[in-house]
């Protein structure tokens, strides 16, 4: 049967093994492939332990009506804790739940970040070695990638995607109510702004993101039938390829948003209004 | 002229060690050129593969200073002469004779792939496929098959023993280009789930960073595969919703018997 028609082919004998040329050695490059992971490491372990330390304090991240603003930090929106501080939360909130609001809310941008194409990159290089660098030899005598636990659950990024998008929607709509003044009407501040470019980020963040790419037309084969889908994909086509660049942003902004919020409210900086 | 200290690994599948050749390097000069300087000078049995001189026929890949490289593309004026230059051949394949390795490993998991299956002809016998659908397969038909993502790929680079379930880079633009193809009714997905090791990669897009025709592997073939990979096997609601729309692509084997007799395999016997 001629494989043209459509069969799967004979199963191809595969002769494994044979001599390797080249020296033996870790690797033979010259230039400096350390610095990259190095970097990335020290950024993310920076990045982490801010984050734990803020999520840990649950006091300072809201600028409520005594300051005649509505500022809530990143960390800390939607405010779902029984604990939250009055005016920061809305109709709904986890009565049980004691403890810092940041901690549950931290799970969906946490889960979406660490199963993000990009970010498994970033990490599989600089702390799991798997390589450090192109051409520098595996931290690892054995390697099974993603195909097993725990790996394997890298596979429900998309789904974080989603639970991402609904945070993106709060955080818009926190962005919305910066423009509040309790007290002084609509006026727009520094905090204002700081909101504003902290969502906008992360919308560019999550709508480059590889698996919205998929889910809104990737999945197409057949473009001409499909121009909305076909139309969605050139769209988010070029934000992907600067993927990478948008999540170093908006990991950055986020923090810096919620430490802006958090000098706010301890009354360390007043927040300018701007007009 | 710029004197350089040119460090060539000789050897065969018994051993090897690097030779050192002084050179001379003209300005314009490719490694490949400095290579057949030595050739037709110093070591006129050196061996090194190559073929166009141009960067399109995939040849002469090596490792040059440790990354790889086309020879015939890498200009000696990118690369410091400082010290010497090491040339060594690619790594993942086993070594034939000094810079020339084998590399059937490639073709026989390309012989492993099932092949474009095409849906029914249109009523007039033909297939018609509009310019954006030829348009997004164009970028994977660049490939030049230098197999230079294949060997910095660490998955096969570093683990021998994954070779055996574990197509690569190279081949997964393959099957990228045929399951996004409009006319194609095999599924390949399941197969490169669970035999061709789709799940062996990490992502590291070190195979897009080597890549002398700049195809986005990683971004454009790699990772769009896995998603429709867990469309098929890890994401419960696309699972439903295929099921009820009733939007099942072939595998390999359906397809067979399609072709072969689409009345009874419609009746499924």
């Amino acid at each position: 049967m001629s494989t043209q028609e459509g069969v799967r082919p004979a199963p191809v004998p595969l002769v494994l093994g044979g001599a390797r040329g080249g020296p033996k050695v870790r690797t033979l490059r010259r230039d400096s492939w350390k610095k990259s992971p190095l970097i990335t490491q020290g950024y993310l372990i920076l990045f982490v332990v801010y984050a734990t330390w803020a999520a840990f304090q649950n006091s300072n991240y809201y600028v409520g009506a005594g300051s005649h603003r509505d500022l809530i930090s990143p960390f800390y929106s939607p405010c779902i804790g029984a604990s939250c501080v009055p005016g920061s939360h809305g109709s709904f909130y986890l009565h049980w739940w004691t403890y810092s609001p940041a901690l549950v809310i931290l799970i969906v941008p946490l889960g979406f970040r660490i199963t993000c194409y990009y970010y498994r990159k970033a990490y599989y290089r600089s702390f799991w070695h798997s390589p450090q660098a192109c051409g520098v030899a595996d931290g690892h005598k054995k390697y099974t990638g993603e195909t097993r636990f725990p790996l394997i659950i890298q596979n429900i990024h998309r789904y974080f995607f989603f639970l991402g998008v609904l945070l993106n929607i709060m955080l818009t709509a926190d962005a919305v109510m910066a423009f509040r003044m309790p007290g002084e009407g609509i006026g727009f501040s520094v905090g204002t702004l700081v909101l504003c470019l902290n969502a906008a980020l992360l919308w560019m963040y999550s709508i480059s993101c590889h698996a919205c790419r998929h889910l809104c037309g990737g999945h197409v084969n057949e473009f001409s039938k499909h121009p909305v889908r076909h139309g969605l994909w050139k769209i988010i086509t070029p934000l992907n390829a600067k993927h990478m660049q948008l999540a170093w942003v908006s990991l950055t902004f986020v923090a810096l948003t919620d430490l802006y919020v958090r000098l706010v409210a301890s009354g360390v900086i007043t927040d300018p209004k701007i007009f | 002229m710029a004197k350089v200290i040119m460090r060539i690994w000789r050897g065969d599948a018994d051993g090897g060690e690097f030779q050192d050749f002084p050179t001379e390097v003209s300005e314009g000069e490719v490694v490949l050129d400095v290579v057949h300087r030595i050739q037709a000078e110093a070591a006129p049995d050196l061996a090194c593969r190559w073929n166009c001189k141009a960067g399109k026929c995939g040849s002469c890949s090596a490792e040059i200073n440790g990354l790889p490289h086309l020879m015939c593309m890498t200009r000696m004026d990118t690369i410091p002469t400082e010290e010497p230059v090491v040339i060594t051949p690619m790594k993942t394949f086993p070594i034939i004779r000094d810079l020339v390795t084998d590399v059937s490993f490639n073709y026989e998991m390309a012989r492993r792939l099932p092949p474009f299956a095409p849906k029914d002809p249109g009523p007039d016998g033909t297939y018609r496929m509009q310019q954006v659908d030829v348009d997004r397969g164009q970028e994977f038909r660049k490939c030049i098959e230098c197999f230079m993502c294949q060997n910095i790929c660490h998955v096969i680079r570093d683990h021998e023993e994954n070779k055996a379930h574990y197509a690569g880079p190279r081949l997964f633009i393959r099957y990228m280009e045929l399951e996004s193809h409009p006319l194609d009714t095999n599924d390949r997905r399941e197969l490169l789930r669970q035999e061709m090791g789709l799940g062996y990669c990490n992502i590291t897009k070190c195979c897009t960073e080597v890549c002398p025709e700049h195809i986005k592997i990683t971004d454009n073939a790699i990772i769009p595969l896995k998603e429709r990979v867990v469309d098929s096997s890890y994401d419960p609601v696309a699972w439903l919703g295929r099921k009820i729309l009733r939007r099942t692509k072939k595998t390999a084997d359906e397809a067979a018997a399609y072709r072969r007799d689409p009345q009874r395999a419609k009746a499924g016997k």
